[in-house]
C-alpha cells in the first residue's frame, strides 16, 4: 500500500519503520529536516520535508495516489486538520489521525475520522496495570 | 449580539474594541496570559485566558448562547478547530475563520465554517485593482470558490473589439453578466458588439480564466 505519515516524531518514525518493513511504500512529511534523524538507517521509504496542512506539499508528497494517510503531529489541530484535507479533498481511503486531547477526539470521531487519542488510551493503560 | 473571538492578537484585539463600541456583548479568548492582561487593561474585563479550541472552555463562557463565533488566530488549523467545535458541540449559528493560506477556503466551506476571511484574498484583490495591467479582476467567490464573479477590461488592440458576444470562444459554461461601455452598463447578449475600453463582468469557473482572457484580450 502507498502510505504517507505526517510528523516524523517518534512515533511516526517509529510507525515509519514498521510499515516499510512489511513492505509497504512509505512517505514520511516533516516540517523540519532534523526531524528525519529519527528515521532508521535502513528505511527504504521516501521522507519530504513539508507542511501537511498544506495542499501542495500533499500532492507532493503523492497524497493523489495515496491508500493511507496518518497524521502524528505534536499539534491536535493540525492532525484533525491534514486528515481532513486526506479525507474531504483528497478522498484518501484511509485515514488515521492522532488527537491527545480526548474530549476533542470524541467530537472528531463522531465526525467520522479515524482517531486514537494516546491519552486515553495511556490513562487506561495505566490503570489496567495498578489494578492489576 | 455575544460574540466570541478566539485569539487575541492584534487582529482579535481590535476586532473586538470595535465590537464593543457598537455595544456588543464580547468575550476575547487568549491563551497567553501577558496579552490577556494588556487587553484587560485596554478593554475591562472581556477576556479570558484558555483555549478556544477547547470544548471545557468553550463551555465555561456560554458559547451555546452565542450569536457569532470568530476565530482569528494566525494558525489557519487553530481556527479551523475552534469553529468546528463551536459548530457540532454548541451549535453556534455562525461561525467565521480567519485563513492565511488562501487554498484552505474550500477545505473550511465543505467542512461547515459558515464565512472565512483570508486576508491573502483581501490584499491580491486589492493589488488587482490598483494595477493596470492586470486585466482580470475577482470581484467575488461563489459556492465556496468553484464559481467566481470576475472584471475584465478589454484592451484597445484586442482582436475581440468590434466583434459580437457570439463570435468569440467564450468558455463553455460561463455566464456573460454585465458589460459596461461608453453608453453605459447592459446585459450582453450574442448580439452584443465588444467595445474597446469596456468592463466585462462574468461568472465562470476558476480554471476556465485562461481560456477567458484569451478571447478578451489577445491582441490583434
Amino acid at each position: 500500500m502507498n502510505i504517507i505519515i505526517m510528523g516524523c516524531g517518534r512515533v511516526g518514525a517509529q510507525l515509519a519503520a514498521l510499515l516499510d518493513r512489511d513492505g509497504h511504500k512509505v512517505t514520511v512529511l516533516d516540517v523540519e529536516q532534523y526531524s528525519f534523524r529519527r528515521l532508521a538507517d535502513n528505511f527504504g521509504g521516501t521522507a519530504l520535508v513539508g507542511d501537511g496542512t498544506d495542499e501542495d506539499a500533499l500532492r507532493k508528497a503523492g497524497i493523489e495516489d495515496a491508500d493511507v494517510f496518518v497524521s502524528v503531529t505534536q499539534g491536535d489541530n493540525r492532525n484533525v486538520m491534514a486528515a481532513q484535507i486526506a479525507k474531504h479533498i483528497f478522498n484518501v481511503p484511509k485515514v488515521v489521525c492522532r488527537i491527545y486531547d480526548p474530549l476533542r477526539e470524541e467530537m472528531y470521531s463522531t465526525l467520522g475520522l479515524e482517531t486514537i487519542s494516546p491519552t486515553m488510551v495511556g490513562a487506561q493503560l495505566f490503570r489496567d496495570m495498578i489494578l492489576g | 449580539m455575544y460574540v466570541i473571538v478566539v485569539g487575541g492578537g492584534k487582529i482579535g484585539f481590535y476586532l473586538a474594541t470595535a465590537l464593543l463600541s457598537e455595544g456588543h456583548e464580547v468575550l476575547v479568548l487568549e491563551k497567553d496570559p501577558r496579552r490577556c492582561e494588556f487587553i484587560c487593561e485596554q478593554l475591562g474585563s472581556v477576556v479570558m485566558r484558555g483555549d478556544g479550541c477547547e470544548a471545557r472552555t468553550l463551555a465555561d463562557v456560554g458559547t451555546e448562547r452565542a450569536d457569532i463565533f470568530a476565530a482569528v488566530t494566525d494558525e489557519d488549523e487553530d481556527n479551523l478547530v475552534a469553529c468546528q467545535v463551536a459548530k457540532h458541540k454548541f451549535k453556534v449559528a455562525r461561525t467565521i475563520a480567519r485563513i492565511n493560506n488562501p487554498q484552505n477556503e474550500m477545505l473550511f466551506k465543505k467542512l461547515g465554517i459558515d464565512v472565512t476571511v483570508s486576508s491573502t484574498n483581501l490584499i491580491l484583490e486589492h493589488i488587482e485593482e490598483e494595477v493596470p495591467t492586470h486585466s482580470l479582476i475577482h470581484l467575488l467567490n461563489l459556492e465556496g470558490g468553484r464559481l467566481e464573479v470576475v472584471e475584465m477590461k478589454i484592451p484597445e488592440d484586442s482582436q475581440a473589439v468590434g466583434k459580437k458576444i457570439g463570435e468569440l470562444a467564450i468558455p463553455p459554461g460561463s455566464l456573460m453578466c454585465l458589460m459596461v461601455g461608453k453608453e453605459g452598463a447592459q446585459v450582453p447578449t450574442d448580439d452584443t458588439i465588444v467595445e474597446a475600453d469596456a468592463r466585462i463582468v462574468v461568472a465562470i469557473r476558476p480554471e476556465a480564466e485562461a481560456m477567458l482572457r484569451a478571447a478578451l484580450t489577445t491582441a490583434k
